[in-house]
């Protein structure tokens, strides 16, 4: 209940913020953009799959990195009620993943809408909101370990640069070490470790082009089909925007202001 | 009404409180002064939770402080540096604080009236001065008419007029039979509203007595003539 009376002012101060308006209607003309120029729909999802992919993770966990150093002062005084740190912690990251989703979706949302929509459309706009869900998650984790703004920002960075950039090199190098031995059910195992990848995986199982789907993508399609497929990429999905949120209430619990 | 029984507090190697016990009664202000870094605000977030110590315990109205969050809601607190959600305006802050604080409460707009808060009722947060965003932060602590309350080097920002208004506050208040907790560097301003200096140096306490015994003791007539002079001789108490 505590946590709704927050949440519901932590949404009206998101609301109002430039940054979420100018995300909405970046990803509004980029999208609108992508479609117009490409005639077919069905394309055009690729095409903002690789928006969703890089855009989402970065603008998500660095907003979200700075959301939390900016609110400092204001759980501060929060808690110095008769408040759980708990309700302040869930506000806080469910006021940000929410505006954050909400401004996705409807920036994403509304270009495929007036376009009369598309296959994989529906989940490419379910991945991206995960996503969102996720990095702020990381976002929030880094920031309670870092004490320290600048570092908080780094540590973000950092950790989307390796979703988004070096995890992929690192599969394909790791390939060709070993590429001797079978590493299908390997790589759908490493899979797992970076939500970036399982959100790939999770639309282009739904849309049939192994080929853009990455080597674990391809393996887990071919082993277990598209069922089991996005099953797998989904629990772990999920699984990726709860624990770390976890871990980083955890550590808020015990954090000195 | 507040009893602490060697509190230790460590940040790494520092050590920002080293066993100190102190007792705030009710119905006083206590100024707890000393330099920056001598453990004053460390030992303030801790009455509020906000600090969680290594050791010691603390007391409030009797209740010891177990992690629990209802004790907080007979104090009232304001912080040293307040930062509000910045698009919100001063109307919906209060709004969201009363709900928060839930029902029961009886509001005291005394100073909020003093202070010309309705006058930037509809403002946000964001275009308001760092003095004004104090008056308006001042006004919240003492809002819900609790017992005790904290205030975080209260008259830093404000103008002399706001800063006498709340001195004359915090004067009625204690006559009300509240504990006021002040932070302050203004030798003159603690002399003038505290009842009882507490005076910490690196995270002890270099004493603790009320106005008149610091007199009596050291022979001096005014406060700051009174903490050089103990300060030189090492600590008493």
């Amino acid at each position: 209940m505590t946590t709704l009376k927050i949440l519901k002012y932590v949404v009206y101060d998101m609301l109002r913020s430039r940054m979420i308006i100018i995300y909405t209607a970046l990803l509004f003309l980029v999208s609108f953009g992508i479609i117009y120029t490409g005639k077919d729909v069905s394309k055009a999802v690729i095409s903002l799959l690789n928006v969703v992919l890089l855009i989402v993770p970065l603008v998500s966990i660095i907003f979200g990195t700075i959301h939390f150093y900016n609110s400092r002062e204001f759980m501060e005084m929060v808690l110095a009620m008769p408040v759980e740190r708990k309700h302040i912690f869930w506000a806080e990251y469910a006021g940000l993943s929410l505006t954050l989703a909400a401004g996705f979706t409807l920036g994403t949302g509304l270009p495929l809408l007036i376009y009369g929509g598309a296959d994989g459309a529906i989940y490419l706009l379910l991945s991206g909101v995960l996503l969102t869900f996720i990095f702020c998650g990381l976002a929030f984790l880094g920031s309670v370990i870092n004490k320290d703004k600048a570092k908080g920002i780094g540590f973000s960075l950092v950790v989307w640069f390796y979703m988004a950039v070096i995890f992929d090199a690192l599969v394909l190098a790791g390939y060709f070490a070993f590429s001797q031995y079978p590493l299908e059910k390997a790589t759908i195992i490493v899979s797992a470790l970076n939500p970036v990848d399982l959100a790939r995986i999770f639309i282009l199982l739904k849309m049939d082009v192994s080929a853009l789907m990455g080597y674990t993508g391809a393996s887990l399609q071919q082993f277990f089909g598209s069922w089991f497929g996005m099953m797998y990429s989904g629990i772990f999905l999920l699984l990726w925007a709860v624990l770390p949120a976890l871990a980083a209430l955890r550590i808020f619990n015990r954090k000195n202001f | 009404m507040i009893q602490i029984d060697n509190l230790v507090k460590r940040y790494g190697k520092t050590e920002a409180l080293k066993g100190v016990s102190v007792e705030f009664p009710k119905g006083s202000v206590c100024a707890v002064m000393g330099p920056n870094g001598s453990g004053k605000t460390t030992l303030l977030k801790s009455i509020l939770g906000l600090v969680k110590p290594d050791s010691g315990s603390i007391e409030v109205n009797g209740v010891r402080l177990n992690g629990s969050s209802a004790y907080r809601k007979n104090i009232g607190y304001m912080p040293q540096y307040c930062c509000f959600p910045e698009n919100l305006r001063v109307r919906e802050i209060v709004a969201m604080l009363k709900d928060i604080r839930g029902n029961g409460c009886t509001y005291d707009y005394e100073l909020a009236e003093k202070l010309n808060i309705r006058k930037i009722h509809d403002k946000p947060i964001g275009t308001l001065s760092g003095g004004t965003k104090q008056r308006v932060s001042c006004a919240i602590a003492f809002l819900f008419s609790q017992d005790i309350i904290i205030l975080d080097e209260p008259t830093a920002g404000l103008d002399p007029v706001s800063s006498e208004i709340v001195k004359n506050k915090i004067l009625a208040e204690k006559e009300n039979g509240k504990l006021i907790i002040i932070t302050s560097h203004i030798i003159s301003e603690a002399e003038a509203i505290a009842d009882r200096i507490i005076y910490m140096l690196e995270g002890n306490i270099c004493f603790n007595s009320t106005k008149q015994t610091l007199y009596e003791q050291t022979g001096q007539n005014s406060l700051n003539k009174a903490i050089a002079s103990l300060i030189q001789e090492g600590p008493i108490i």
